[in-house]
C-alpha cells in the first residue's frame, strides 16, 4: 500500500535522516525507512532500484538514493536525495575529524583509536562472511568453483598485490561465466 | 580549530586536488559492489603510490568513520580530508560519488528493462565472488594497520578476530563493539 509520491522536499529530509541513523552501512536502514515506515515505495519497487543500485559500480546507498529520487522527482530529485544522503554525515565525520586533529597530543584518544581500529577490522570481515553466506549454497558442483574464486582472489590481491582492475576483470569476468554457466 | 584544520597540511594547492579528483573518480566506476571492495586498492594508491600517508594514519581513519553514522563511502571523504583538508574530502567524496550516480540515474530510467533481467542477475552473482575476495582482503589489510601501532600485536589481532566471530554469531549493534574496543584500547590492552 502506497501513499502519494514524495515532493522533492519530502525527498531530502527523508534522506537526510536515513543517513545519519545508519553505523556501519546504511542500506538496512534505507528499506525500513522508505518501504514500511514511509510508504513511498512498494517492496518490489524497492527490490526494483536496489538491484540496480547493487548491480552498477559506486557507492550502493548513493545510487539507490539517486534512482529512488528519479522515480518520484525527476533530475531535482535525484540531486536533492544525493546532497541529502551525503550531507550530514559529512558533517557529522568532518567534526569528529576536527577533534582527532586538535588531539594527536592527546593519548588517550590515539590509544581507544587503536582498539576502535582492530574491532573495525574485524568488522570488515564479518561483513566478508555474510556476504560469501549466498556462494555455498547448493551442491559442491556450484560452491566449489565459486569458493576457489573467492580464495584465489584474496591471495591475488593481498600477496601478489595485484592491482583492482586487473582483479576485476579476471576474476569478476571467471565470476560472470561462471554464473551464465550455471544457470543457463 | 584554525586553518590548521581547513588546510591539514600547508601545501594544498590546486593541483592535488585536482590529483584527489582524478584518483577517486577513477575508482568511482571500479566500485563493484560498493565501497569496502576498493580499500585494497585506496591503500595501495594513497599509501604506496603517492605517500599521502602511512598505513597507521589509513586505518585509524577509517576507525573514525567507523565510529560516526553514515554511508561507508564517508572514508572516501576522510582521505580526502587528511590530504587536503576540507576542501579536498569535499572534491574527493563529490569525485567518487558523482560517476557513478550519472551511470545509476542514467540506467535507472530503463529500470524495467534492466531490474528483472536473467543476464543482470547473472552479472550482479558472477560479482560476488571476487567481491568477497576484496572484502576479506580489506579486512587483513585493516587488522594489519591496527596491529602495527597497537600496544600489542597479538592483542589487536585477537580483537579483530572476536568482533568478527561476535558479529557473526550474535550480529550486535557495531557501535556496542566498537565502544569495548575504544575501551580496551584506554585501558592499554590493545
Amino acid at each position: 500500500m502506497k501513499v502519494s509520491p514524495p515532493t522533492i522536499g519530502q525527498l531530502f529530509l527523508g534522506f537526510l535522516q536515513i543517513g545519519i541513523t545508519g553505523f556501519g552501512g546504511v542500506l538496512p536502514i534505507a528499506r525500513r525507512a522508505l518501504v514500511e515506515r514511509r510508504r513511498w515505495l512498494s517492496e518490489e519497487a524497492f527490490s526494483q532500484d536496489l538491484a540496480i543500485a547493487q548491480l552498477l559500480p559506486g557507492p550502493n546507498i548513493v545510487n539507490l538514493s539517486v534512482a529512488i529520487g528519479l522515480r518520484f522527482a525527476g533530475i531535482p530529485g535525484a540531486i536533492a536525495s544525493f546532497t541529502a544522503i551525503l550531507a550530514m554525515p559529512l558533517v557529522i565525520l568532518l567534526s569528529l575529524l576536527a577533534i582527532y586533529a586538535n588531539s594527536s597530543d592527546v593519548p588517550q584518544i590515539t590509544a581507544a583509536l587503536h582498539g576502535i581500529a582492530a574491532v573495525a577490522a574485524g568488522l570488515v570481515g564479518a561483513m566478508a562472511w555474510r556476504m560469501a553466506q549466498p556462494l555455498i549454497e547448493g551442491d559442491a558442483m556450484r560452491w566449489i568453483p565459486k569458493l576457489s574464486l573467492v580464495m584465489t582472489s584474496v591471495l591475488g590481491i593481498t600477496v601478489l598485490r595485484w592491482h583492482l582492475l586487473p582483479t576485476l576483470l579476471i576474476f569478476g569476468g571467471l565470476g560472470i561465466f561462471l554464473a551464465f554457466r550455471q544457470r543457463g | 580549530m584554525g586553518s590548521e584544520f581547513f588546510w591539514r597540511s600547508d601545501n594544498v594547492d590546486n593541483d592535488l586536488l585536482a590529483e584527489l579528483a582524478v584518483v577517486f573518480a577513477k575508482l568511482s566506476l571500479m566500485a563493484v559492489g560498493g565501497i569496502n571492495p576498493l580499500l585494497p586498492e585506496m591503500h595501495r594508491l594513497v599509501v604506496e603510490t603517492y605517500h599521502w600517508m602511512d598505513d597507521a594514519q589509513f586505518t585509524t581513519l577509517f576507525a573514525i568513520t567507523q565510529g560516526a553514522p553514515g554511508p561507508n563511502v564517508l572514508v572516501v571523504a576522510a582521505i580526502g580530508w587528511q590530504v587536503a583538508g576540507i576542501p579536498g574530502a569535499i572534491v574527493s567524496l563529490s569525485a567518487i560519488c558523482l560517476p557513478s550516480a550519472l551511470l545509476a540515474g542514467g540506467v535507472a530510467t530503463l529500470r524495467d528493462r534492466v531490474a528483472e533481467a536473467e543476464w543482470a542477475r547473472n552479472i550482479q552473482e558472477g560479482l560476488v565472488p571476487v567481491t568477497v575476495g576484496l572484502v576479506a582482503a580489506s579486512s587483513l589489510l585493516l587488522a594489519r594497520g591496527a596491529s602495527q601501532t597497537s600496544a600489542s600485536a597479538i592483542a589487536s589481532y585477537l580483537l579483530a578476530a572476536t568482533a568478527l566471530l561476535l558479529t557473526i554469531r550474535y550480529n550486535p549493534n557495531p557501535l556496542w563493539l566498537l565502544a569495548a574496543g575504544a575501551i580496551l584500547g584506554l585501558t592499554g590492552v590493545v
